[in-house]
């Protein structure tokens, strides 16, 4: 029996949410009594893990893995769970995670829940608490199938250092010319950008802002922050800002420490896409604003004369920090 | 190309979400329910591929009968037929096997769906059917061309995104990119009319034990109420950020 964590990386670094779900599968594994093990794929530094309760790791070294292949990644993970004899296995909720999870369900049979928020309730029987309509409520969903598989929502835990003496096993799983069906043709990526999936903090921006030349404020503010730009859906379908920015119900989900809107009223669709962020502030012309009941902190005033303020406070801040 | 769509029946994105019988069920009531919007682009796609490269399309869902309407819905959009097996969808794994069976019996070669539903956000029946089928699988995809026997897909992720190539059978599941908000289509009046002549197939389902269970549902806590903070007083917002919500 054990517990299994995939903790994927980027170009070998591991990013905040494989240190989360190793930090929540060692509770997980506390829970059910057993070992913690954690398979990554290509890392440069598997010690790493160490810090965060990994008293096992399982690396597999292959460059056929270099590109991330669903198909492949959900073979090798079924693999190391049959290899470790584990009931659990955890993923996180990246692009990639919520790719091969499906895929490892079924690969091994197991019942899959989804957007986990917390720590199982109880493991036997295995009852854990997910996100469910679009985090406008929760689902407690109990899982029947003797190996459970767990996607965990990003940022819901949060990480725990628990250095541990890491000891490393190198895996080779034997992967078949069918889980390369799938050719990676090309991948763009931006560069030297914070993403709106792995920001701590967000800033985004709605109709208030009149339109797209008036965005120069809301990247400043992100910058001083260190933070990703978003917006709300009818700055993206107004063509202001790309798709890839719209986060809400039907766009990006945001699950930052911090989220800033600034002239986003808050429909109920913009806001069933945010309420994951810890804390919201809202700056709004509109005291009414229906977002203002969502927020911790509200500033009713004109965005063109408080964001720029508030950037340079905040430099100020950071300067001093 | 025989296209088969998946599409999920659920609450409209404005509804309020309430729960009954000890919050272990969904209130329905006065619920409007539409077809999910991430499997209506999908649906607009599938459109696309019928007027301009000659496919067939056919929806399908599992549910019981109250999701007729929703069926109907997207064959006064433009699909040729329904299928709907008979069950109620309560376990992502379930849903997919009936799917597979579905999708093997009409010996489809292109199966579309979208990334998650709207209700319960799994994201895992179109990843679970193709594992089950053995077809070749692209989650969040945002854009999808075929010639002949060979699909390009291109799919979102983390800060960017990849080009995908592969041979057919597929199945995509797919969100905004793959057609634009613009595109979408509103059923008209003759739409609506021919939609009713359209067969609307219904078939039992195959025997299999549900993966999982829903045991209670939640809503979030209130919120406590929104500190206002006066727009010339910036350092206070600062300073609460920083020593009360920890979060800069």
């Amino acid at each position: 029996m054990s517990v299994l964590v995939f903790a994927d990386n980027s170009e070998g670094k591991f990013k905040k949410t494989a240190f989360e779900v190793t930090s929540y599968g060692k509770k997980v594994a506390e829970l059910a009594q057993t070992n913690l093990v954690v398979l990554t794929i290509n890392a440069n530094d598997v010690s790493e893990l160490g810090l965060y309760g990994a008293e096992k790791t399982l690396h597999i070294t292959d460059e056929k893995l270099k590109t991330f292949n669903a198909k492949a990644y959900a073979d090798a993970i079924k693999q190391a769970a049959q290899k470790e004899d584990a009931s659990i296995v955890i993923v996180d909720s990246s692009t990639n995670g919520l790719y091969l999870a499906p895929l490892l369900a079924v690969n091994l049979g197991a019942g899959y829940a989804s957007n986990a928020m917390a720590l199982p309730l109880s493991v036997d029987p295995f009852k854990v608490k997910r996100k469910a309509f679009s985090t406008k409520a929760s689902n407690i969903s109990e899982i029947n199938t003797a190996i459970k598989i767990i996607g965990l929502s990003k940022n819901s835990f949060g990480l725990i250092e628990n250095s541990v003496d890491s000891s490393n096993v190198d895996f080779s799983p034997s992967l078949s010319d069918d889980d390369f069906n799938i050719k990676s043709v090309s991948v763009e990526k931006m560069t030297g950008k914070v993403t709106i999936a792995d920001a701590d903090v967000v800033v985004s921006g709605g109709r208030g802002l009149k339109g797209a030349e008036n965005w120069g404020m809301i990247e400043d503010l992100a910058d001083v922050l260190g933070a990703a730009t978003a917006c709300s859906k009818p700055v993206s379908d107004l063509g202001w800002r790309p798709h890839s920015e719209h986060v809400g119900q039907t766009g990006k989900p945001v699950s930052s420490n911090l989220y800033i809107a600034i002239g986003i009223s808050g429909a109920i669709q913009h806001l069933a896409g945010v309420n994951a962020a810890k804390v919201k502030v809202v700056i709004n012309t509109d005291p009414e604003a229906p977002f203002f009941k969502a927020a911790d902190y509200g500033i009713v005033g004109d965005a063109f004369d408080v964001v720029p303020k508030l950037t340079e406070k905040l430099k100020e801040f950071k300067s001093n920090q | 190309m025989k296209i088969l769509v998946c599409i999920s029946h659920v609450p409209d994105t404005t509804s309020k979400i309430n729960f009954k019988d000890s919050d272990t069920n969904f209130d329905a009531s006065g619920v409007q329910f539409v077809i999910n919007p991430y499997d209506e682009f999908m649906l607009t796609r599938a459109m696309w591929f019928k007027e301009k490269q000659g496919a067939s399309v056919t929806v399908a869902n599992v549910g019981t009968s109250a999701t007729e309407p929703t069926l109907r819905k997207a064959l006064a959009i433009g699909a040729d037929n329904a299928i709907r097996v008979n069950a109620e969808a309560t376990d992502g794994y379930y849903v997919a096997k009936q799917l597979a069976e579905v999708i093997k019996n009409g010996e489809y070669d292109v199966v579309l769906a979208g990334k998650e539903s709207i209700d319960y956000n799994g994201g895992m029946v179109p990843g679970m059917t193709a594992a089950l089928l053995d077809f070749n699988f692209v989650n969040a995809s945002i854009g999808i061309e075929i010639e002949g026997n060979t699909a390009t897909v291109s799919r979102e992720i983390d800060g960017g995104k990849e080009i995908l190539s592969m041979n057919l059978p597929i199945i995509v599941a797919g969100q905004k990119g793959v057609v634009e908000e613009k595109d979408l289509r509103i059923p008209n009046m003759r739409g609506i009319m021919m939609a009713r002549k359209k067969p609307l197939q219904v078939v039992e389902p195959i025997d299999f034990d549900n993966t999982t269970a829903s045991v209670s549902f939640e809503k979030p806590e209130e919120k406590s109420a929104c500190k206002m903070i006066n727009a010339d007083n910036l350092d206070e917002l600062i300073n609460l950020l920083h020593n009360e919500a920890k979060v800069i």
